[in-house]
């Protein structure tokens, strides 16, 4: 049987879909109680923890600070989870548990490690194996994965508190909302995601590295025998689960979820896969539930869907396409199902046990959401399939985007979208009874204005520095899509890559590391702003003249604006890498 | 200014107590179910002949040999190098990536002139992870009448050694099929003795 895609890889895409959206659901309602202060089950569990850190930290869990005060506390607190991060990565080397005796690394890469980590962008220009020890895995990238993550959530959270309230001068308190994110949701289903994982054969052990007898030897490219192999080891599940639930997407090893370590199973991938989106998504029916309007969660959950659908309508016929190039040599590249089973497609960079389906289930997933962990190389994917990564990213990571920040992301663009309809009509904009004035419109701007201005200004300081040009692998178009792709990632705090720019060089560390610290605290204080001034407001009720925000027209509407600020700033940069690239193959495959 | 000095205690107290609980308290928790319950899985799948272990499941190992099973090329240096997982990152139109998949191609050729047949893409390009243990059951039957002639065994017996080694998608829904490597290799060593070296 020869067909575009299996019948079983058409049922993986409906699976995938239907789980996600259906745990939304519970996890949303779930979250929702959580930070509201409800009682939950957990909650009677793990309540004397939470009050116990409460009374050692010397925190009134019912005294609340403005956005101002909020965003010093955020800001306090991640500076030292990076102090820390960063002494750890150049001390690693006279630490214990570090049985391949791996050393510090360079100021520069330990800058820019610190700095991924707690930005949850991971962008990892090392590879893992080889690079951090044990100890740095477990209580630097595993313990900050938590600390970055909630740092994502509590901005939601006090977004939330901003809508709802009317005329407050407090939007919360940082370190409830820190402790309740972690205690109560990241934690539990991280431990259950992990011990899933390690039953399909993800590892999780301290032991060092085994050294085994080759069945046949080899010869190197010197031509020297090689005997035995390398087997690494180390505790990868627990840091596995937190890095997809957590949008943070750090690989323990170097290529990430497509080592068998780090991903083993089509099960495994599935399960790695719904890690990714669950939380984003479901943040968009706890939003709805605390905002008191469960149909303003669906909103923003459809909004997001329709877009990760139309993604996926361009990037898997892309890749399951297959390379032409390749089709002009004899490559059998089609999807077959039955004795001679294949999946087929662009296999280049992808792993059988996934195929081309599964790759772009799982690419779409990490460029839309800023999670950034990767089951296959993007370097290495159809123009097409590369460009729609890219796309994902430019939206601003609001395709169910990073846990917490993806849900803020598309309100700022529906404050937005509510503002142009507002001008449209001759009427005050206003958003669930706050109206929307310019302070809002400013902060909202700037909240979606930073990311182009750093994407494009940063790839073209890098495109005419030799330090830039010098880290490119592939030629012509390709080479410029890398590092346009390297500076997408920062500013969305996304970590994924064309992995065949060289980016540990002291250049692309420093300069991809504020990047990256921009991306994420710039707008977390915008936001915060945003809070601060609708807590202020006061209530003005609906009238006839209120643009219902929970419509499918409304939905259309967003959209359309979503689209349209990626359009007019990034047509140009895209068409330059991998749509000219794109042309050139056809022509190159002798299409044209 | 007093948001900033009223921050740092709490900051420094419950950055102490988290670091606590999710890298060391909850690693552990996951290591200490996982050795209970999934031992063998949490140490990494190894392949055990008597007490030797010769190999993982999960990873890879390299056959240039044309008396064994092919797997998929490996980016890493030498080949399947547990030590460094690597994919090629060659883009679509860069020449180096027809030039490999073209030295692939004869060297299938070159080892089974009498084939045929398509070649099927998994076994002529380089995995993402350079470890991937498997390649697809379209790939080993390709295989099938080279290491027959090559180790004087019946095709059938072959054909069957491969189909019992085919894996199905997990619980017909999860994953592509896929045949793995290093196992189909080890049983036919078992039927035809190792091969000569």
């Amino acid at each position: 049987m020869n067909a575009f895609m299996t019948g079983s890889d058409a049922l993986q895409i409906v699976l995938f879909l239907g789980t996600v959206l259906g745990l939304a659901w519970p996890l949303g309602t779930y979250m929702a109680r959580v930070f509201s202060g409800k009682p939950t089950l957990i909650g009677k569990i793990l309540g004397p923890v939470e009050r116990g850190l409460y009374r050692i930290a010397g925190v009134d869990p019912s005294r609340e600070t403005d956005w101002k005060g909020y965003a010093v506390s955020l800001l306090v607190f991640n500076l030292f989870a990076f102090l820390f991060l960063f002494l750890l990565l150049l001390a690693q080397g006279h630490l214990p548990i570090n049985p391949e005796k791996l050393p510090g690394t360079s100021v520069d890469l330990a800058f820019n490690t610190a700095g991924s980590w707690l930005t949850t962008t991971q962008w990892q220009s090392y590879a893992g194996e080889s690079t951090m020890s044990y100890l740095t895995d477990m209580v630097g990238f595993t313990a900050i994965d938590f600390l970055g993550t909630a740092t994502g959530l509590v901005v939601l959270l006090a977004f939330i508190r901003g809508v709802v309230r009317k005329n407050a001068q407090t939007i919360g308190n940082f370190w409830c909302d820190l402790t309740r994110s972690i205690l109560y949701v990241l934690l539990p289903l991280s431990f259950v995601l992990a011990v899933l994982l390690v039953s399909q054969g993800v590892v999780q052990n301290l032991s060092p590295y085994r050294t085994v007898p080759l069945v046949s030897p080899i010869k190197d490219a010197s031509g020297k025998p090689v005997t035995t192999q390398t087997l690494p080891m180390g505790p990868a599940a627990s840091m596995v689960a937190i890095k997809q639930l957590g949008t943070n997407g750090g690989g323990f090893f170097n290529v990430n979820s497509a080592h068998p370590f780090e991903n083993p199973t089509g099960l495994s991938d599935f399960l790695e896969m719904v890690a990714v989106l669950l939380i984003p998504a479901a943040l968009c029916i706890t939003y709805g539930a605390m905002v008191g309007s469960r149909r303003q969660g669906i909103m923003i959950l459809s909004a997001m869907t329709i877009l990760y659908v139309l993604a996926l309508a361009v990037m898997i016929p892309a890749e399951q396409a297959g390379n032409p190039l390749l089709s002009k040599l004899g490559v059998d590249q089609g999807a077959h199902s039955g004795l001679l089973a294949q999946s087929g497609g662009n296999m280049e960079g992808k792993e059988v046990r996934f195929g081309a389906v599964n790759a772009s289930l799982w690419i779409s997933a990490i460029t839309g959401t800023s999670n950034g962990s990767v089951n296959a190389m993007i370097d290495s994917f159809t123009p097409l399939g590369g460009l729609v990564a890219l796309a994902l990213m430019d939206l601003g990571e609001v395709v169910y985007g990073g846990v917490g920040t993806g849900v803020t992301g598309m309100l700022v663009f529906v404050i937005v979208a509510v503002f142009l309809a507002g001008l449209m009509v001759g009427r005050t904009p206003e958003y669930l009874g706050k109206k929307i004035e310019i302070f809002e419109m400013k902060m909202a701007s700037l909240a979606i204005l930073y990311m182009p201005v750093l994407v494009l200004l940063g790839t073209a300081v890098a495109v005419v520095s030799k330090a830039g040009i010098a880290g490119i692998e592939n030629p012509g178009a390709h080479g410029f899509s890398e590092i346009l792709y390297a500076f997408t990632s920062a500013a969305n705090n996304n970590g994924s890559a064309f992995g065949g720019l060289s980016a540990n060089t002291p250049f692309y560390n420093w300069i991809l590391g504020f990047v990256l610290l921009l991306g994420r605290y710039l707008p977390v204080v915008f936001i915060l702003a945003i809070s601060g001034s609708l807590a202020r407001k006061k209530h003005v009720p609906e009238g006839p003249g209120t643009l219902p925000t929970e419509t499918p027209l409304f939905v259309s509407w967003l959209l359309f604006v979503i689209l349209v600020v990626a359009a007019l700033n990034f047509f140009p940069a895209l068409s330059l890498g991998p749509v000219v690239e794109h042309l050139q193959m056809l022509t190159l495959a002798g299409v044209h | 200014m007093a948001a900033f000095w009223n921050s740092l205690k709490p900051a420094i107290v419950l950055l102490v107590a988290f670091i606590f609980l999710g890298g060391v308290l909850y690693p552990m928790a996951v290591s200490g179910v996982s050795r209970v319950f999934f031992r063998d899985k949490a140490d990494g799948s190894l392949i055990r002949l008597g007490t030797t272990v010769v190999g993982s499941r999960l990873i890879g190992q390299e056959f240039d040999d044309p008396k064994y099973f092919w797997g998929r090329l490996s980016a890493t240096s030498p080949p399947y190098n547990g030590g460094a997982s690597s994919g090629s990152n060659l883009g679509p139109t860069n020449p180096a990536l027809t030039d490999e998949v073209r030295g692939r191609i004869k060297a299938l050729k070159d080892a089974d002139p009498a084939n045929r047949a398509p070649v099927p893409v998994d076994l002529v390009t380089s995995s993402g992870s350079g470890l991937d243990p498997d390649i697809s059951p379209a790939a080993a039957f390709y295989q099938e009448g080279r290491i027959a002639r090559l180790r004087s065994l019946p095709r059938s017996a072959l054909h069957a050694l491969i189909l019992r080694h085919v894996e199905r998608p997990q619980g017909g829904l999860f994953g592509e099929p896929r045949v793995n490597v290093l196992e189909l290799n080890l049983a036919l060593d078992r039927i035809s003795g190792p091969s000569a070296k």
